[in-house]
């Protein structure tokens, strides 16, 4: 990584020849993060506080939809994510810890939803016997 | 073997010639630093782990409310949408320092080092006075199991936005000290890491607990 960048160098760098030295950024790449970030906060925010959208289920899918994009965003655009980076390792902890997260997320709320339903008073008298 | 008698230096260096090598001629000794940002990466994964587990806990607990006040009551959408403005400018300020690095102006770096840090402020002035909104409203961590899970996971991230801030005066005054050199470019894209990524964090933060608490 070299303080100054031939000009030839940095006008190569804005096609698809992505560096492999980390902080190759360029300011039309955060520019662009930045707008798409801002379109992919604005809309979720706008869905929820006008109420566009008549069913509360459809509005929470789209926001946790626009959330998985701009995180997306992010990852490329700001922590300059892709798959040679550190030649490769980076993508290969993020995909672990992803897993991970997953695991986690859904079987903490799987599992307690669950005891949530079982420990309902009453439940075992009424329709949830098999 | 032969009974000659041979110089054993020269067997020795046979030896060396015919004896299979088990490492790659290219090796070479690594730059100071150079395995930094991985191991810095490895680390932020082990951060996300921990705001995981504490979005797991909000999403079991946050709907126990113990008949006190719910998610509607409490949060104000706007003051959250201006903490997002602030902390999302923040993210492009601070990208805004790291070209100015590459270009190696350090005037440029200190004023948007010092841009990304005011925005910092804002974000955590804005959520201390939020807390104390509803902490005076007797919505305090105390209240219920979704106020504890809620100001753990939402002051985890404050308080790690407030280590980034002390972190980024740190390396405004090595910076100023010492000039962009190597170590400071290396500690420099560390805390652009860092900061990056309580960003993807807080947009997890607002969306499954602010949005989607003002729905339910």
């Amino acid at each position: 990584m070299s303080a100054n960048l031939p000009a030839g160098h940095g006008t190569a760098g804005h096609d698809h020849g992505h560096d492999t030295a980390p902080g190759h950024a360029t300011l039309r790449g955060y520019l662009t993060g930045f707008v798409l970030s801002v379109i992919l906060t604005a809309i979720p925010f706008w869905l929820v506080m006008s109420g566009v959208l008549d069913s509360k289920q459809a509005t929470a899918m789209a926001i946790m939809a626009f959330a998985v994009v701009q995180i997306v965003v992010h990852m490329i655009f700001f922590l300059h994510m892709d798959a040679r980076s550190e030649g490769g390792w980076s993508l290969m902890a993020l995909i672990f810890t992803l897993i991970l997260v997953v695991i986690a997320l859904t079987g903490s709320l799987w599992v307690m939803y669950h005891l949530n339903v079982n420990m309902m008073p009453g439940m075992h008298e009424m329709k949830q016997m098999p | 073997m032969t009974t000659t008698t041979i110089d054993p230096r020269a067997a020795a260096a046979e030896a060396v010639a015919a004896a299979p090598v088990f490492h790659l001629e290219e090796e070479h000794a690594h730059a100071e630093g150079g395995s930094t940002m991985l191991g810095f990466w490895i680390y932020l994964m082990s951060d996300c782990l921990i705001f995981a587990m504490l979005f797991a806990a909000y999403g079991v607990l946050g709907g126990n409310y113990a008949a006190g006040p719910a998610p509607k009551d409490l949060f104000e959408l706007p003051l959250v949408a201006v903490n997002t403005t602030m902390l999302l400018l923040s993210s492009i300020t601070y990208g805004f320092a790291m070209l100015a690095m590459q270009k190696g102006r350090v005037g440029q770096v200190q004023f948007w080092l010092a841009v990304t840090g005011l925005f910092g402020l804002c974000f955590v002035g804005i959520e201390l006075h939020e807390f104390s909104g509803m902490i005076h409203e007797g919505a305090t961590p105390m209240r219920s199991a979704f106020l504890s899970s809620f100001f753990t996971l939402v002051g985890t991230h404050g308080l790690h936005v407030s280590v980034g801030l002390l972190w980024l005066v740190t390396l405004m005054i090595q910076v100023a000290g010492r000039g962009l050199i190597e170590a400071n470019r290396r500690r420099l894209m560390c805390l652009s890491m860092f900061w990056h990524f309580l960003d993807v964090i807080w947009i997890g933060v607002f969306t499954f607990v602010y949005l989607l608490g003002m729905l339910r």
